[in-house]
């Protein structure tokens, strides 16, 4: 089962530049190690949220503000997907993702990705235009 | 008809648990397994009355409850391939083994343990936990679950369904976790059958006091875990607590009054109980690794021990404690030892703990402290004081029992002649 792991950090401006060379660091070693394994699917670090814009459809138009989808306390700095047995496995990976991306400690959030059933693809497939037509 | 239906009834109490775990494990599938018991239950209404009640009623529920698993898989596979995403785990022994497998795969005793592991999973909050796991392994139904919680049915339903659905979509595993993760999943275990007992043992709220069924659930899942688990002192060190709590269930209420342990007529305490839980109080302590439920289990033994309130051995209660607070140093275990010291080394000493507890905060809106507080207040002859420390743990007290006990009290404290006759 694939998981996307979600990390939560903190902003927190004026991070010393060796806590986010050792934050680097240890992304570097786990995405090796979950490569080396072969459970690694992707990782991507997130710009911060000052660079965020947020789109929303309102009465057929698309409103667009500034700023991310919700303000909260940490924010979403990045995303590891890892192909996992179970739960408990992706919770032992999740434990070790470095979580102080954006200057201080944060979470990781796990959520299985259950991919799109087949038949809804099969559907669009039928709707959408071949390469020929 | 009546004794098969009780017949069956009996197997469903007592070994539902035990057949749903093999059944999960086969099917992968909690709803699947379910259906299947449910289905074998109700052959075995449909044929005991004519054939008789066969020797070894679970082991016939179990096979009937197998084959409708069989039908069903099968169903299913023809009705569609895709029911991948339905499959609790992906390489289940079922399919590993094509539509066929032995009766001897059944009785695996890892199984409940596997299923109290999956249904305590930390991933679950902890009322889905307790849900789950009476439903599951204590085989009670779900309005039972609700009653005994004071819950609205449809709430509890939908707690059970909402947990079901996380186990698969989040993929659970079915599994006893490895040694790394043990120490951690397991108290999470004890703490879910601990938290049954401790709702059975003072509801919560409503007009009784003891929840028997609760009480009498958490301790059977008690000796499941003792008996799958018994290298951990703390497994038998949770069901001794339970246990000695358990013995004096019938002297705790008298005509629907409380009676404080002090006042208990302990002659009615059940012996075979206390009997019992020091001999398992004893062999986890042997083990020479101490524990919360060891701790809390060997304060209780202290007290089952003592043939009269008067001989009880307070100091050796107050170290107890102490130690405890070493583990969980929580203001109501701080608390405990508060009058564990009041009642051996003096009530001024104990009232002096307990205010500086008070100091701190936190306590304020708990009815024991208040109830604490005016209990040694009242041992000191300051009634007025302990009055007003009763009149504090009045509104906060939710169980009906409890406040009519602490009102008597009250009452008692307004009216000097009466507190003085109590003070004996």
């Amino acid at each position: 089962m694939r998981y996307m792991m979600l990390v939560y950090s903190k902003e927190q401006p004026g991070a010393s530049r060796e806590m986010s060379e050792r934050n680097y660091n240890g992304h570097r070693a786990l995405m090796d190690e979950a490569a080396r394994k072969g459970v690694f699917v992707a990782a991507e670090p997130l710009a911060p949220t000052s660079s965020a814009t947020t789109v929303r459809l309102q009465n057929g138009k698309a409103l667009v503000t500034d700023g991310p989808f919700a303000e909260t306390k940490e924010q979403l700095a990045g995303y590891y997907i890892l192909d996992c047995e179970n739960l408990d496995d992706a919770i032992e990976w999740a434990a070790r993702i470095p979580t102080a991306c954006r200057g201080a400690e944060g979470s990781v959030e796990i959520r299985p990705l259950p991919g799109i059933p087949e038949r809804t693809l099969e559907a669009t497939a039928g709707r959408a235009p071949g390469p020929n037509g | 008809m009546v004794d098969v239906h009780s017949a069956a009834e009996v197997v469903f109490r007592r070994e539902s648990g035990r057949i749903l775990a093999g059944l999960i494990r086969i099917s992968g599938s909690f709803d699947r397994a379910e259906e299947a018991l449910q289905e074998a239950f109700a052959s075995a209404l449909a044929c005991w009355p004519e054939k008789g009640v066969p020797q070894n009623p679970a082991a016939w529920i179990m096979a009937a409850a197998h084959r409708k698993l069989i039908d069903a898989v099968r169903r299913d596979n023809t009705r569609s391939e895709k029911q991948e995403a339905l499959r609790y785990a992906a390489e289940s022994v079922f399919y590993k083994t094509g539509h066929e497998f032995e009766d001897a795969s059944m009785d695996v005793p890892d199984d409940r343990l596997r299923l109290l592991f999956t249904c305590c999973h930390p991933a679950l909050n902890q009322e889905a936990q307790v849900a789950l796991t009476l439903r599951t392994l204590g085989g009670l139904s779900t309005p039972e679950i609700a009653k005994a919680f004071l819950l609205p049915e449809p709430t509890l339903a939908q707690r059970i369904v909402r947990a079901k659905r996380k186990i698969q979509e989040a993929q659970i595993p079915y599994e006893v976790p490895p040694a790394s993760q043990l120490p951690e999943r397991l108290t999470s275990v004890q703490t879910v059958i601990y938290l049954i007992f401790n709702e059975g043992y003072t509801a919560a709220s409503g007009d009784q006091l003891v929840r028997t069924d609760l009480c009498s659930e958490a301790i059977r899942l008690g000796r499941v875990l003792g008996e799958l688990m018994p290298a951990e002192p703390e497994n038998l060190g949770l069901l001794a607590l339970m246990l000695l709590h358990d013995s004096r269930r019938d002297a705790r209420v008298m005509n629907g009054e409380l009676i404080t342990l002090e006042d208990q007529d302990r002659s009615l305490w059940d012996q075979t109980a206390i009997a019992e839980g020091l001999r398992l109080v004893e062999k986890a302590l042997s083990f020479g690794v101490s524990g919360p439920y060891q701790l809390q289990a060997a304060i209780a033994a202290l007290h089952a021990q003592a043939e009269a309130a008067a001989n009880t051995d307070w100091p050796q209660i107050a170290a107890l404690y102490e130690r405890l607070l070493q583990w969980s140093p929580s203001r109501v275990i701080a608390l405990n030892h508060a009058v564990a010291v009041a009642m051996s080394v003096g009530l001024e000493d104990g009232l002096k703990r307990i205010d500086d507890l008070a100091a701190a905060g936190e306590l304020d809106s708990y009815y024991l402290f208040h109830a604490a507080r005016a209990d040694i207040l009242r041992r000191l002859k300051r009634p007025v004081e302990a009055a007003e420390a009763y009149s504090r743990a009045l509104p906060l007290v939710t169980n009906a029992i409890e406040r009519s006990f602490l009102q008597h009290r009250l009452l008692r404290c307004l009216r000097p002649d009466d507190s003085l006759e109590n003070t004996q």
